[in-house]
Parts: structure tokens; C-alpha cells; sequence
């Protein structure tokens, strides 16, 4: 499975992008994650939301195709 | 009147719908990025009534992105600066200054004054606090949030729509986030997700159908992205909050972000009266600064030593760079006492702004 994932905010930093496409063998929300955990260790630490296809979903959601967004709270005003 | 003439030859406008924004009330929590153009343009626009709170003093850092002030405010009270300039842009509708923090001793009471609530505010458990409250008396929250040159807007508890625990159910973990002030942030940012904040209360007053409900708005200054993220209502988390209600008036504003320890700046500090520093360095470590009410007890003996802690003062704590400070406010805390701040960059930053003085 090909996700396209975007990364918000400090999210980008930790990743070093603002988005990219990786292939998976996995396809729940969960899975997804801990894969990036793996290759970006850092992420374990933030606290963030995720949307599929613009959707904010829950973390046990099974996923298809289409593009992933890491959205983190901002606190500033 | 010619003052709104602009308005009023909209015809989805017209002298209806102005009479509709001179007859609202909107209470703005934070004159800072975002609640500066959020008023200006609500002044402008001649809602009746605007409430601004903010305990907060205006400081030449924030002269960058909030430019409702100018250099004659350094030093004043945000509420009473902005009330000041706002009068003079419109002096037709009421402005109410609060200049106080908001607690969940006076949220309620404020919110039932007000038809809609704006959240311009900077740290968490305040926007969790502007969450629950107005979840209780059922005010719709204009939500405005900005990380460097990424902004938020969406609209909470509008017309059964989701509220920011339905986004964000959980406060960050402490540290996990960084405010502008350690960050820094893209001044015309809060310009423009302010003013995105703006057009939606006023949309909510004029009755539009498309507000920004049940969607988050993201916006990148830097790549000039746009994101809608769709948000769902969860039952659950309204009914979490309405449940806590009998005991609202008695949480303090960080139980409502357990993790949140605020920080504060030397400078600020400074200039905060009735005020105790505690430093919660060893004894020997220097440097040693020269301050009128200090009282030092190292991070491993402050529990044992609370009685030390000057209830009624709000309390500075200190260590070498600013991370000790953070676990014994953690810990003052945890044993009730409140009003407490982790001193930015610790002792250097004290003494390098005392020099100023």
C-alpha cells in the first residue's frame, strides 16, 4: 500500500519533510505508525492527531490508499 | 450611518445584517498575535460589545506581530492598551477590558455575558479551560492557534458541531510543544489566521451557512499550503465535560492540562508585583543574583519545605538555565500550590535583565 503523508508543524521537523510517499505492508493507523516510529524515533515522543483523506480518524482505523496527515495541537497565539 | 456603509450596500450584508453585529457581544480571551487583529477588526466592524481579558503586559518582543500596540504601551496591561487604541477606532460600541487572567473562577460568569467566545490565547490548559467553559454555558468558540508559520482556525460547540477535545481529546505532554516565545513566529502569521478568526464571528452573527464548523482550517505561510481537515463530534467527550460542571469552579486552570507548567520570562518577572523568587539550586552554585525576595531551597528538599512557599505571593522559580525550575513547579504543583512559574533561561536570563534595570 502507497500512502502519501504530510507532517505538520514540529512534526516536519522531526521528520525532516513536509511530506512524502512510502509503501507499506500494514494498513492500520496503528501499523502505519509504528513504522515511522521506527524510522523517525523522535515522533514517539510528540503527541499528535491523524487524518486519512482529510478525516480526522481514530488510531485503530484500518487504512487504503490515498494521503495521511500527522497533525500535532499548536499552542501559540 | 456612513461609518459602515461598506457593509450595509452588501446585500448579504445591508442595515439588517449591521444591526445584527451592533447587537452582539463578543469576548475576546488574549490581546496578544492573534487576539490583536481579531479586535481590530471586530471594532471595526461595530459589534456593541467586545470583551477583552488578558493579564498580561505588553512587550517590545510583541511589538513584531501585535500592532494594535505601539511603543507608549511597553509596560501596560494588554486589556487597558487595547481597550485604549480600540476607542479611538471606534468609539460607538462598548469595550470591556478585563485585565486579569481567565480561571475557572471567572470563565462561566464572563462567558454568560457573551454570545461568542474568541480563542487567541497562548498556551493549552487556557484553551482547554475556554473549551469546557464554553461548553458549558453553550457559547460557540472561534479557535485560532499558530506554530511558527503554520496556523489553525476552526469553529468549536457551534450548532452541535465538535469542540477542540473532539480534535484533540488528550493535553499535550509537557515540553512535547514549544510556544512562539522559545520558537519564534512568522509575525504577519497571526495577522492572518486573527483575521480568518474575525471573518468567522462574524459570519456566525450574520447567520452565514458556512461556517467554519465540524473542519479545521490549516494554513502554511512558508509553502502557502492549504489544508480542511473533516472533525467528527464525540458524545463522549461533551459528555466528559458536562459532567465535571459541579466541580468546575474548584480546578485550577492547569488541572485542566495536568501537564502544562507555565513559564515566564526575566523580564516579566521582573516587573510582577507581590512576588517570591525561589531558587532550587544547590547552595553553593553561582552565579547569585541580588533580589529583594528570594528564598533558596534546593530541587531534593522542596517538599519537605512548602511551608517556606509564600501562599499569597505568585512565585518565580529559579534554577541555572530554566529545566529544575520545570520539575519543582511540577511538584509545587502537585501539592496544591498555585500561581507558579518556571523562570525562561534560569538564572542567566534573571541577571543579564537585571543589568538592564
Amino acid at each position: 500500500m502507497i500512502l502519501h503523508i504530510k507532517y505538520f508543524g514540529l512534526l516536519a521537523e522531526v521528520t525532516g519533510c513536509n511530506e512524502e510517499t512510502l509503501e507499506f505492508s500494514k494498513n492500520s493507523v496503528s501499523d502505519v505508525l509504528s513504522i515511522l516510529f521506527e524510522k523517525y524515533p523522535d515522533l514517539k515522543e510528540k503527541d499528535f492527531q491523524v487524518a486519512q483523506n482529510n478525516e480526522i480518524v481514530s488510531k485503530e482505523m484500518v487504512i487504503s490508499e490515498g494521503e495521511i496527515a500527522l497533525l500535532p495541537p499548536f499552542s501559540g497565539g | 450611518m456612513s461609518r459602515y456603509n461598506r457593509h450595509i450596500v452588501l446585500s448579504e450584508v445591508g442595515q439588517k445584517g449591521q444591526d445584527k453585529l451592533s447587537n452582539s457581544k463578543v469576548l475576546v480571551v488574549g490581546a496578544g498575535g492573534l487576539g490583536c487583529p481579531v479586535l481590530q477588526y471586530l471594532t471595526a466592524a461595530g459589534i456593541g460589545t467586545i470583551g477583552i481579558i488578558d493579564f498580561d503586559v505588553v512587550e517590545e518582543s510583541n511589538l513584531q506581530r501585535q500592532i494594535l500596540f505601539g511603543t507608549s504601551s511597553l509596560g501596560e496591561n494588554k486589556a487597558l492598551a487595547a481597550k485604549n487604541r480600540l476607542t479611538d477606532l471606534n468609539p460607538t460600541i462598548l469595550i470591556e477590558a478585563y485585565p486579569q487572567k481567565l480561571t475557572s473562577g471567572n470563565a462561566l460568569t464572563l462567558f454568560k455575558n457573551y454570545d461568542i467566545i474568541v480563542d487567541g490565547t497562548d498556551n493549552f490548559a487556557t484553551r482547554y479551560l475556554i473549551n469546557d467553559a464554553a461548553i458549558l454555558v453553550n457559547k460557540p468558540v472561534v479557535y485560532g492557534a499558530i506554530y511558527k508559520f503554520e496556523g489553525q482556525v476552526s469553529v468549536f460547540n457551534y450548532q452541535k458541531g465538535p469542540s477542540y477535545r473532539c480534535l484533540f481529546p488528550t493535553p499535550p505532554k509537557q515540553g512535547s510543544v514549544a510556544n512562539c516565545s522559545d520558537v519564534g513566529v512568522l509575525g504577519v502569521l497571526p495577522g492572518i489566521i486573527g483575521s480568518m478568526q474575525a471573518n468567522e464571528v462574524i459570519k456566525i452573527i450574520l447567520g452565514f451557512e458556512d461556517v467554519l464548523s465540524g473542519k479545521l482550517f490549516c494554513y502554511n505561510a512558508k509553502t502557502i499550503q492549504t489544508t480542511m481537515l473533516k472533525i467528527t463530534r464525540s458524545t463522549s467527550e461533551y459528555d466528559k465535560v458536562l459532567a465535571s460542571k459541579d466541580n468546575f469552579h474548584d480546578q485550577n486552570n492547569e488541572d485542566f492540562c495536568l501537564t502544562q507548567v507555565s513559564e515566564i520570562s526575566a523580564e516579566k518577572a521582573l516587573m510582577k508585583e507581590n512576588i517570591q523568587f525561589i531558587d532550587v539550586r544547590e547552595h553553593n552554585e553561582q552565579p547569585q543574583p541580588d533580589l529583594p525576595n528570594c528564598k533558596q531551597i534546593p530541587l531534593g528538599e522542596i517538599e519537605e519545605q512548602l511551608n517556606e512557599i509564600e501562599a499569597d505571593d505568585s512565585k518565580v522559580i529559579f534554577c541555572q538555565s530554566g529545566i529544575r525550575s520545570k520539575t519543582a513547579v511540577e511538584i509545587l504543583q502537585k501539592n496544591n500550590i498555585v500561581d507558579c512559574y518556571s523562570l525562561k533561561g534560569g538564572v542567566l536570563a534573571l541577571i543579564e535583565q537585571l543589568k538592564l534595570k
